[in-house]
């Protein structure tokens, strides 16, 4: 068996993703390869060959590329991917967006975000929001399967030396371009992948109040996310969205202010180590999952939080 | 232009779902059911191209039990012209679906086809990708804006680390995102209205596709239950609780 990680990237960084898939992988068990498909994004296969366990890194360096489009990259993964028993990607927005293309030019079902690998077919999966999980086997030539990053300890970034070998086949299938991007700017960890997270809810009131939270994540070097409400409403941009439409995160810490605790915010959040959640609502449904629970108003919790942590 | 909007039936949202004693599904007998959240949010796009003058006639499309009927009817009253039903009990995976509206496309010839990111019930988020990559179309998945001009459609789309924009030829397929737009309610006189559109029932054999699937759902379980959390009385003592006994911080 030979499985296929598609790299997460951004043509400069390898994204720690990438280190959780080939995690997901390594448990299927077989030689591991590594695509990386972008353009100028030589430093990107240097650093997937050092990751441990990764047996060969495959690089399609074009212009087509660049961007990741779907309609190039997909014809790519479903050519190069035709000799492996897997092709696995992380369940980021690439490839959410790229995977499902390629299973239906190879004409199998896809696994979407499994959480854990039973064998090398059967794997285990959140639906409903999270609320059942389903086993899943796979009797596909080569599986298609997208990896939910929490589900998976990160493999080391270091200790491999895998060879970088060049791809040749250019896809430019010529019907779709890359026009523009706007990207949030933020010196605070990654969502996904912080250890601490602190999320406000519609409790917060405006966008301003989010500076307390601001100042409590930086004490705790801490990320910080939101629920829907709050993106609704307007008060901070729907990349910190977390939940079973936003980002799905399990830190170490979850802090939980002003959230109600909807079932498609706790899809996003509840396999957290530890939740906490500040509300001035006593009976709100986050109490029901949050390890402590404080029932307070956030406007006097929060910086005396600050001050104590 | 016509633009084809498929729509599924679902489990009500607000719902909180159970599994079955024996593991095999979830028990939806006497749940309440409604059109997937993501799918109103498409239904809505085309009403407004239309009311914009974009498009000339929205079909809407359901692949699914008898009763996913109601679901169509539901989109007629928010504005669709008509409806096509392809009738299957069967639980279908997002490629059977996504071939057998890859048959409705090629029937209809839309110029825009419209669909949710992902269902609520299985949460795949594969079913437009799959139709983009059968019909040879380009794909704005998670779209927040549609812009329409001329013979191509500038979708933004949002990512991981916030928006993207991708100009995408027409034909094309177009997943919808929370914030694309917030859907309308259907009035009375138009679910009156929408009793009388066409509704068109198919079946997969008609449409000579085969559902078949490499996927097969072994078991169903509820997820791990959280212990019982406690409430603290004030923040000195949850500070301390945090790093004396969870040891988090």
């Amino acid at each position: 068996m030979t499985i296929l990680v598609i790299a997460e990237h951004d043509n400069k960084a390898l994204a720690p993703a990438t280190l959780n898939t080939v995690a997901a992988a390594a448990k299927i068990g077989g030689d591991v390869h590594v695509l990386v498909a972008g353009q100028g994004a030589g430093a990107v296969a240097e650093a997937a060959a050092k990751i441990a366990g990764v047996a060969k890194v495959l690089l399609a360096d074009n212009a087509a590329y660049a961007h990741q489009l779907p309609e190039n990259v997909a014809p790519l993964v479903a050519e190069l991917g035709k000799g492996y028993s897997h092709i696995l990607a992380a369940a980021t927005s690439n490839g959410k967006n790229i995977l499902p293309r390629v299973a239906a030019a190879l004409d199998v079902d896809q696994i979407s975000e499994i959480i854990s690998v039973e064998s090398a077919d059967t794997f285990k999966r959140p639906i409903y929001a999270g609320n059942a999980i389903a086993t899943v086997q796979s009797t596909a030539a080569v599986k298609v399967i997208t990896v939910r990053a929490t589900g998976f300890d990160p493999v080391a970034a270091e200790g491999g030396s895998a060879a970088v070998e060049a791809v040749g086949a250019a896809h430019d299938a010529g019907i779709s371009s890359f026009v523009g991007e706007e990207l949030a700017k933020s010196d605070r960890p990654e969502l996904t992948a912080a250890k601490i997270v602190v999320s406000g809810g519609r409790g917060m009131q405006n966008g301003d109040n989010f500076k307390h939270l601001y100042a409590l994540a930086d004490k705790l070097g801490a990320a910080v996310g939101a629920s829907r409400a709050a993106v609704d409403a307007g008060f901070v941009p729907n990349d910190m969205q977390v939940g079973q439409t936003g980002k799905i995160v399990a830190p170490q810490l979850y802090i939980a202010v002003g959230i109600s605790g909807a079932i498609q915010h706790l899809a996003g959040m509840k396999d957290s180590k530890v939740i906490v959640a500040i509300n001035k609502d006593e009976e709100a449904p986050i109490f029901q999952v949050a390890d402590y629970g404080l029932v307070a108003d956030l406007f006097e919790a929060i910086p005396e939080l600050e001050k104590l942590v | 232009m016509k633009i084809l909007v498929a729509v599924k039936r679902v489990v009500d949202y607000n719902v909180k779902i159970r599994v079955k004693a024996d593991n095999s599904g979830v028990d939806l007998t006497n749940v309440k059911m409604s059109m997937n959240p993501f799918c109103e949010i498409a239904v809505e796009e085309a009403v407004r191209l239309k009311e914009k003058g974009v498009a000339t006639e929205i079909v809407v499309v359901s692949i699914g039990p008898t009763t996913a009927q109601e679901q169509l009817r539901t989109a007629l009253a928010l504005g669709a012209d008509r409806a096509i039903l392809v009738e299957s009990a069967e639980d279908l995976t997002s490629l059977a679906v996504a071939k057998l509206l890859k048959a409705v496309v090629d029937k209809e010839q839309p110029q825009l086809v419209i669909l949710g990111k992902q269902a609520i019930d299985n949460d795949n988020n594969q079913t437009g990708q799959m139709l983009a990559a059968l019909s040879g179309y380009g794909q704005g998945t998670f779209a927040s804006k549609v812009d329409i001009s001329g013979d191509s459609v500038a979708v933004t789309r949002e990512v991981d680390g916030g928006a993207q924009t991708v100009s995408l030829k027409l034909p094309a397929i177009v997943t919808t995102d929370l914030r694309l737009n917030e859907p309308r309610y259907a009035s009375l006189p138009n679910i009156m209205k929408a009793k009388k559109k066409p509704l068109e029932v198919l079946t997969p054999d008609a449409l000579g596709v085969s559902t078949a699937s490499t996927n097969k759902t072994v078991k169903v379980e509820a997820p791990a239950a959280r212990s019982a959390g406690i409430k603290v009385k004030s923040v000195a003592e949850l500070v301390e609780k945090l790093k004396n006994e969870a040891k988090v911080i």
